[in-house]
């Protein structure tokens, strides 16, 4: 199974001690977007995966300690974040302007 | 074999829908995806439900295939045009069953779901029904799929491509990022594979690059078009996206889609394992 598990919602199940979960959620005119498109690059700006947002707008990935960038694609317009991210939770917003 | 008949621009497909004789199918693992909305009288494939045999770890069979095909009302004569999300993973994968069963009239929407939905075309959540067929398949053409001993086999001798991302070619990572990092099969690559991430072949938007774009990427990634070619991923899905571009696309000939893939490599007992990039 390689499809995205249903995004957002409660962390339940998920070890926090040994996973590195990178998520938040896409913002725009003060709204979640969702159904955006969102994807982690690593530090060379290879693309690692990509997610669409819950209809919260939420997103969520199982990285690995590290810079990451964030990117999301939508019709209403694109953003993007870099982070650095360590063994447990790693919370984001990417706004679209 | 070449673009034109086996890819479709989504303008294509917007102009042909519910034209008879084409049949456009969205395959999917997250069902919910089509649910909510789909190309005006698209059926649906559920790679999970539809496409896996229930029980042991294989795909369908031959009569498998035959009744899912017949009971979405898809007829040997149709033409069916495939695409769905994750960068048409699915669909890529489902095209490759459809070509290992002998049906020739199939084509893949370029971009699939994603550029659709960033282009703001029209979705609908009508229910689709056709009326049954009997599909008549022909015998697995094994010449495009391999299994785990060619594979063994073809370290050193033949192309192996890897197409999952750099982290889980190089061992940090076992799954792709979207999924929790746990597996019983190690971590890293096969020996002598190269690493060509199926993402390198697609643009932001899901859709193919230029044939020009991905003849280079892979001659600067030292493939050999002299040789024979076993492509791979994790279970085989983003491997058929990498097929796909080898053998349809760019018109390589012998190259094969290692549906067993990380998850069966790298659970096997003794075979010789590399890590790092």
């Amino acid at each position: 199974m390689c499809g995205a598990p249903k995004q957002g919602g409660a962390l339940a199940g998920i070890d926090l001690s040994t996973q590195t979960v990178i998520q938040g959620s896409v913002w725009h005119d003060g709204a979640p977007v969702a159904g955006a498109y969102v994807r982690l690059l690593d530090s060379t700006d290879e693309f690692t995966a990509e997610v669409v947002t819950s209809p919260e707008g939420e997103f969520r990935f199982f990285a690995a300690p590290g810079d990451w960038k964030l990117r999301s694609l939508a019709p209403v317009g694109r953003a993007e974040r870099v982070l650095s991210a360590e063994v447990g939770l790693n919370e984001t917003t990417l706004a679209i302007a | 074999m070449s673009r034109a008949d086996v890819l479709v621009s989504a303008d294509w497909a917007q102009e042909h829908l519910g034209e008879p004789g084409i049949v456009f199918v969205e395959v999917d693992e997250d069902t919910s995806a089509y649910d909510k909305g789909h190309l005006e009288g698209a059926v649906k494939l559920d790679w999970k439900v539809d496409l896996q045999d229930p029980l042991r770890r294989d795909f369908v069979d031959k009569e498998q295939f035959e009744a899912l095909l017949s009971s979405k009302g898809i007829s040997n004569d149709d033409t069916v045009v495939l695409y769905g999300g994750n960068n048409n993973w699915f669909a890529a994968y489902a095209y490759w069953y459809f070509k290992l069963y002998g049906h020739d009239a199939v084509k893949l929407v370029d971009g699939g779901r994603k550029k659709w939905e960033l282009d703001s075309r029209p979705l609908s959540d009508a229910e689709v029904s056709r009326p049954a067929t009997t599909y008549t398949a022909q015998e697995p053409d094994t010449s495009i799929r391999a299994f785990r001993d060619e594979v063994v086999a073809a370290i050193d001798t033949k192309n192996l491509v890897d197409v999952r991302s750099p982290d889980e070619f190089a061992g940090k990572l076992v799954a792709p990022a979207h999924l929790p990092q746990e597996g019983a099969q190690r971590p890293g690559h096969i020996p002598s594979a190269v690493n060509v991430p199926w993402s390198k072949a697609a643009n932001e938007d899901g859709t193919f690059k230029s044939d020009e774009e991905l003849a280079a990427l892979y001659a600067d990634a030292g493939f050999d078009g002299s040789k024979e070619t076993i492509a791979y991923c994790r279970i085989g899905e983003r491997s058929s996206h990498t097929w796909f571009v080898l053998k349809e696309l760019l018109g390589h000939e012998n190259v094969k889609n290692y549906d067993g893939s990380w998850t069966e490599y790298g659970s096997l007992v003794g075979v010789p394992i590399a890590k790092g990039a």
